[in-house]
């Protein structure tokens, strides 16, 4: 059982450096509780390997703190840490059988035949590996594989954590639904903390609980799937999770008026008033596709903007628009009437976002 | 769908392919058996002898004691090269210069002429200019190449393990580099020992490597001439005479065609079954494994 603390942690792979782009890892604090489903989301090259293997111990953090239920594991090897990790590719020990691969990490420590032999079948039984038992591990399917790699983890006592480094990237499609699946049913069955690396926003938000998205080294929120899709903290996990991305515009104050670039804007009082206290010169707004209103016709306080693209996609539609210069997306559904050629657009209050420096701010309601 | 075309004149494109076969192996091998059955004594008086130079050759002494020799060299320096080998491809660092240089030093004796390998342990090991000889002399130790078998025969197989265990190190080193991290890292994550992770992760990986390095190693062992011709010349007596010198002598020293005929043609069958019954061995020990998956 461990609950896991990152404190001030950081992590570079250069020997001195200079700026905050050097760092994989950006000074950080985050914390997963025990017996939580976590998915880590971001692209490719934003750290989440890395942090991993900091968790795991594979990697040593250049500074800060990695704490297991308030104990200090730093210096610890892999080996030490009650920690097990599956990994992009399947490893399995080719020339063992399926059972003795599900054996080995119990083997390792000594424990007793009888109780080993206990252990790998609860476990061949939860991934439904028990036909193949007694077969080569070199012969079996990738999703069998991994799930072999995935059993290795599970059989031992002392594991309180598993993460999961992209573990179904060599898996057929229609075979990821069902190991995603396994991963739940594991989950709820055996109370181990379970962090999920990723850059597939479904997979995490099918997996995962609280979802950390990540960018350039930083945890910039963590979430539930609906938090991060309603109220994203950033920029970046706007543009991130959703398909398509949020909208941003960029805007400025000028002359008492909203402005983006040329074109004014007509939004609400509380937005005007924040704007006057960002104290920054990098505003955006941000609303979600799915939260802008579209009209068909002239309506009070809309924008006009020019149809450029309509994508039917059966139940809704996305539609690509301009406004002012600026490219906008909005998604109506079936029933609505389609905008030809011009369309009127409106901005909910409840559902614009203020993003000042990239981070959300709050924007007071009335 | 079956609109293929039947022309049987295809086959004349193998003609090439024949000939060349025919030129390098054919032709060659077909002349040592055309002398393996007929005594020849000159272009025009040849006689039919069907097996005997056979039998002679299977019954005469000196080759048996040859074929002895031969194989025990074989086995000997098999089971010294490849746990050595694979030693060395381990101990070998993976990245950075010194992985090049190391490289390079361990494959510099691979770059040797075999005649000049002889050349260089003959010089190496005499008593009065040769590092080794003398060195050996000095610390009290009556070494002698020429005159005790035991010498002799210690010499050559340090010198073949010398030459040839930086194949087997290389072979191996190529596959070692092979292995992704995520094995070791999950072998570390598994608890796996230092042995359990060379014996369930590096040994398997390295089998392919290990048998064309075997292979290798046991056709060029059993076939070995220069370097115990240039450093022992056979002796003392006939204590490092292998089955190609003897071969040498009988067919070039003796000139005698038609048992050398037949003895080089039951070498050649001798290395073509060794090799087919390990080959087969190993390839077998895979089919029971594929057959455990239709299981």
């Amino acid at each position: 059982m461990a609950e896991i603390t990152l404190k001030n942690l950081a992590h570079t792979y250069m020997a001195e450096p200079s700026s905050p782009e050097d760092y994989a890892i950006r000074e950080m604090n985050h914390v997963w509780h025990q017996g939580g489903a976590y998915a880590l989301l971001g692209p490719s090259g934003c750290g989440k390997s890395t942090l991993l293997n900091i968790i795991s111990g594979l990697l040593e953090p250049s500074s800060g703190d990695v704490l297991f239920d308030g104990e200090r594991v730093n210096a610890l090897p892999p080996e030490a840490r009650n920690i097990a990790q599956v990994f992009q590719f399947p490893v399995v020990y080719d020339t063992m059988t399926v059972y003795d691969n599900l054996a080995f990490p119990l083997r390792n420590i000594g424990t007793p035949a009888d109780r080993v032999r206990e252990r790998v079948m609860e476990v061949a039984d939860v991934l439904e590996l028990t036909p193949q038992l007694k077969r080569k591990a070199k012969n079996l399917t990738a999703d069998e594989k991994q799930k072999v790699s995935m059993g290795r983890g599970l059989v031992r006592d002392d594991v309180s954590a598993i993460l999961f480094d992209e573990p179904l990237t060599v898996i057929d499609p229609q075979l990821k639904w069902k190991l995603r699946r396994k991963l739940k049913e594991i989950h709820q069955r055996f109370n181990i903390t379970m962090v999920y690396v990723t850059h597939d926003q479904l997979e995490a938000s099918t997996f995962a609980d609280k979802i950390a998205v990540m960018y350039e080294g930083q945890v910039v929120q963590f979430g539930t799937p609906r938090e991060l899709f309603e109220t994203p903290n950033h920029t970046f996990v706007g543009y991130f999770i959703g398909s398509p991305g949020m909208n941003f515009i960029k805007v400025e104050l000028r002359d008492g008026r909203v402005m983006s670039g040329e074109l004014p804007l007509s939004v609400s009082p509380a937005i005007h008033d924040a704007l006057a206290h960002a104290g920054s010169a990098n505003i955006k707004l941000g609303i979600r596709p799915e939260f802008v209103e579209v009209h068909a016709a002239r309506v009070d306080e809309a924008m006009e903007a020019v149809v450029e693209d309509v994508q039917d996609l059966g139940t809704y539609a996305i539609l690509s628009l301009r406004l002012g210069d600026i490219p906008f997306k909005a998604r109506i559904e079936e029933d609505d009437t389609l905008p030809r050629g011009k369309a009127w657009l409106r901005f909910p209050i409840e559902h614009l976002g203020l993003y000042v420096d990239e981070f959300r701010v709050e924007i007071p309601h009335e | 769908m079956n609109n293929k075309i039947y022309n049987n004149r295809a086959w004349w494109l193998i003609l090439p392919m024949l000939l060349l076969v025919a030129f390098s192996a054919i032709i060659p091998l077909m002349t040592v058996v055309n002398y393996s059955v007929q005594d020849v004594f000159d272009a025009n008086t040849r006689f039919f002898t069907g097996v005997e130079w056979f039998q002679a050759t299977l019954n005469d002494p000196g080759l048996q004691a040859a074929l002895v020799r031969q194989f025990a060299f074989s086995l000997t320096v098999l089971t010294i090269e490849v746990p050595l080998g694979i030693g060395i491809a381990l101990l070998m660092p993976k990245k950075g210069w010194q992985a090049s240089a190391i490289l390079i030093l361990v494959t510099m004796p691979l770059l040797i002429p075999w005649n000049v390998v002889g050349s260089i342990w003959q010089i190496f090991t005499r008593g009065d200019i040769g590092l080794m000889g003398w060195g050996l002399r000095e610390l009290g130790y009556g070494y002698n190449i020429t005159r005790s078998a035991v010498d002799a025969w210690g010499t050559i197989i340090l010198m073949d393990v010398w030459h040839w265990t930086p194949l087997i190190a290389l072979l191996c080193y190529s596959g070692l580099r092979s292995i992704p991290d995520a094995y070791y890292q999950a072998a570390r994550i598994d608890r796996a020992s230092r042995w359990a992770v060379f014996r369930y992760i590096q040994l398997p990986k390295l089998t392919n490597v290990l048998v064309i390095g075997i292979l290798l190693r046991f056709m060029h062992s059993f076939m070995i001439y220069a370097e115990p011709f240039v450093l022992t010349g056979g002796g003392p007596g006939n204590s490092t005479t292998f089955l190609s010198q003897s071969l040498t002598t009988m067919a070039i020293g003796q000139q005698d065609l038609g048992p050398s005929a037949a003895f080089s043609l039951i070498y050649f069958l001798i290395i073509l079954l060794v090799c087919w019954v390990f080959y087969t061995a190993i390839m077998n020990l895979q089919k029971d494994k594929q057959q455990d998956k239709g299981a």
